[in-house]
């Protein structure tokens, strides 16, 4: 599975788990419109390191925090050799 | 209350024959302590010591606390774990003069203690050996904290106070405890073996689970003690049913309604009660309704002289059970002004029911709002799939924590994990705060243990 697509499929979970509706997903989705507040995105990302076996965001303090969801995708991406 | 020391207590009558200290590999008859001696006749060089009671089996450890008790001005329960690097600093911190010890494979000589005396259960008479009137300190390790563990000064008074004799002392009580006695929950169960007439099992840590319950069965133990833990590791071997006790009690940890259930089930015939005690407070109350948390009458009155407040959240004792001072370090005050000693177990009132939620210091912050791991625990602990769970903080880079779970099926669960883990979720959401619900379950074969026989919680 692509990166963009665990993403996207653990994200339609996490919404469906905590009774969130979300917005169809794009890569131009901004994050912060899709319907998922904070405490979602704490989930998702501990979700997808359950899954993948890191978490980019702890893995380096500086890595920003992404704007839409191709932005996530990226940081994924980006941190996935390096974790590999 | 005139002081009465431990000994003393051999010589009252008690109904239905003899009694025993059982330990793995031997049993002493307490008759044969009332005019005998473990100590090898340096019993009277012990008078007025300041003594580390440094044993490896518990058995002898109880003889010679039970012998030094009104005779050494100070003794030190150190348990079987007991880190050896802190014993300098213990022996200078306590001013020890004198180590009982029953372990030549240590060399205890480069401690630079000047007495050495050897205990052993072999007891031999010694008619001089008469109970000394002396107010001993017995000093405790608290237990749970990292580093060199904090001493607490008791004395017999303070760790008998919620223990009342009855008029009947029944010989035909076997005590049993999961516990090290050197700990504050086992010392209980010693000295009630002492005070109310019967005989006592010892644990061993050495020793594996299934020949222990073994052992419980052969002795016959009717009034056995342990931990939540403890007791999830006995729902788990075959060899459980080796005994029948008639009454099962559970401290030292939260107590959820699973584990009460699950010893009720496994014996039926038992009373399961469960307790509060701290080796600082002391027993604040014991709930005997076999439902978890506790009625809000208790609190007000726990019917054994104690005085019980929940104020900030957490439990405060005031009571004659009350540790006075911890030792060395200014021997600062356990107490506040007021009197109370605060036990820092949080605890929440819901239906005229008071129910434990966790420790003050292991509060796990997500997003700016505050989780209790065990309260979490207690509702992933209610699927009937599960064993026994564990919840602790992982780093998060949106809300700084969130809380993940670790858990342990049960035997014999046909596992479809990605449902399993779907339906604690589910039980989460239902039961508790949206922040409160684990971010993660993971399915894991065990968890560790603390020599104290609780949950291991590196991450506090």
């Amino acid at each position: 599975m692509t990166m963009k697509l665990t993403i996207m499929s653990e994200m339609q979970r996490v919404a469906e788990e905590q009774h969130k509706s979300l917005a169809p997903l794009s890569e131009d989705l901004v994050l912060l419109d899709s319907g998922f507040d904070s405490l979602c995105f704490a989930v998702l990302v501990a979700r997808l390191e359950d899954k993948l076996g890191f978490d980019p965001f702890t893995i380096a303090d500086d890595t920003s925090l992404p704007l839409t969801i191709g932005d996530l995708v990226r940081v994924y991406e980006n941190a996935a050799p390096a974790a590999a | 209350m005139p002081h009465r020391p431990l000994r003393d207590w051999l010589n009252e009558p008690a109904n239905g024959g003899e009694r025993f200290l059982h330990g793995r590999s031997a049993s002493v008859a307490l008759a044969d302590l009332r005019d005998g001696s473990s100590l090898g006749g340096d019993l009277a060089a012990l008078d007025g010591a300041c003594v580390l009671v440094l044993t490896r089996d518990q058995l002898t450890a109880a003889l010679a606390l039970i012998e030094l008790d009104g005779v050494a001005r100070r003794m030190i329960l150190c348990p079987a774990d007991f880190a050896r690097e802190h014993l300098p600093v213990v022996i200078a911190k306590a001013g020890v003069d004198a180590i009982v010890t029953d372990d030549d494979t240590h060399d205890l000589h480069t401690l630079g203690v000047p007495l050495h005396v050897t205990c052993t259960p072999a007891i031999a008479p010694d008619a001089a050996t008469q109970p000394g009137s002396r107010q001993t300190e017995w000093i405790l390790f608290t237990s749970g904290t990292t580093g060199i563990p904090k001493m607490v000064v008791h004395t017999v008074e303070s760790l008998t106070s919620a223990i009342k004799p009855g008029p009947r002392r029944d010989a035909r009580i076997v005590w049993a405890t999961f516990y090290d006695i050197r700990r504050y929950g086992g010392l209980q169960i010693l000295l009630r073996a002492v005070l109310d007439g019967g005989s006592l099992v010892l644990s061993d840590a050495a020793e594996p689970l299934a020949e222990h319950l073994a052992r419980l069965g052969a002795l016959g133990a009717t009034h056995v003690t342990g931990t939540p833990s403890h007791w999830r590791r006995v729902l788990m071997r075959p060899e459980a049913h080796a005994m029948a006790p008639g009454y099962v009690r559970l401290s030292g940890e939260i107590a959820d309604q699973a584990v009460l259930d699950n010893l009720h089930a496994l014996y039926p015939q038992a009373r399961v009660v469960h307790a509060f005690a701290s080796t600082e407070a002391g027993v604040g109350f014991e709930v005997a309704d076999a439902r978890e948390g506790v009625p809000a009458g208790t609190i007000d009155d726990p019917g054994n002289g104690a005085k019980l407040k929940v104020e900030d959240g957490s439990l405060r004792i005031s009571s004659p059970g009350n540790a006075s001072r911890y030792l060395g370090d200014g021997d600062l005050p356990l107490a506040a002004p007021d009197g109370f000693v605060d036990t820092n177990d949080m605890m929440e009132l819901r239906d005229g029911r008071y129910y434990f939620v966790g420790r003050r210091g292991r509060i796990v912050n997500v997003g700016g709002l505050k989780v209790h791991p065990e309260e979490v625990e207690a509702i992933i602990n209610r699927h009937p799939a599960v064993r026994v769970s564990l919840v602790h903080p992982r780093r998060n880079a949106i809300t700084g924590s969130v809380v993940v779970a670790d858990v342990v099926l049960r035997e014999h669960v046909d596992a479809d994990a990605e449902g399993l883990r779907r339906e604690i979720v589910e039980l989460c959401i239902g039961q508790l705060a949206r922040h409160k619900v684990p971010a993660s379950v993971r399915f894991v074969p065990s968890l560790a243990f603390s020599a104290s026989g609780k949950l291991a919680r590196h991450y506090a």
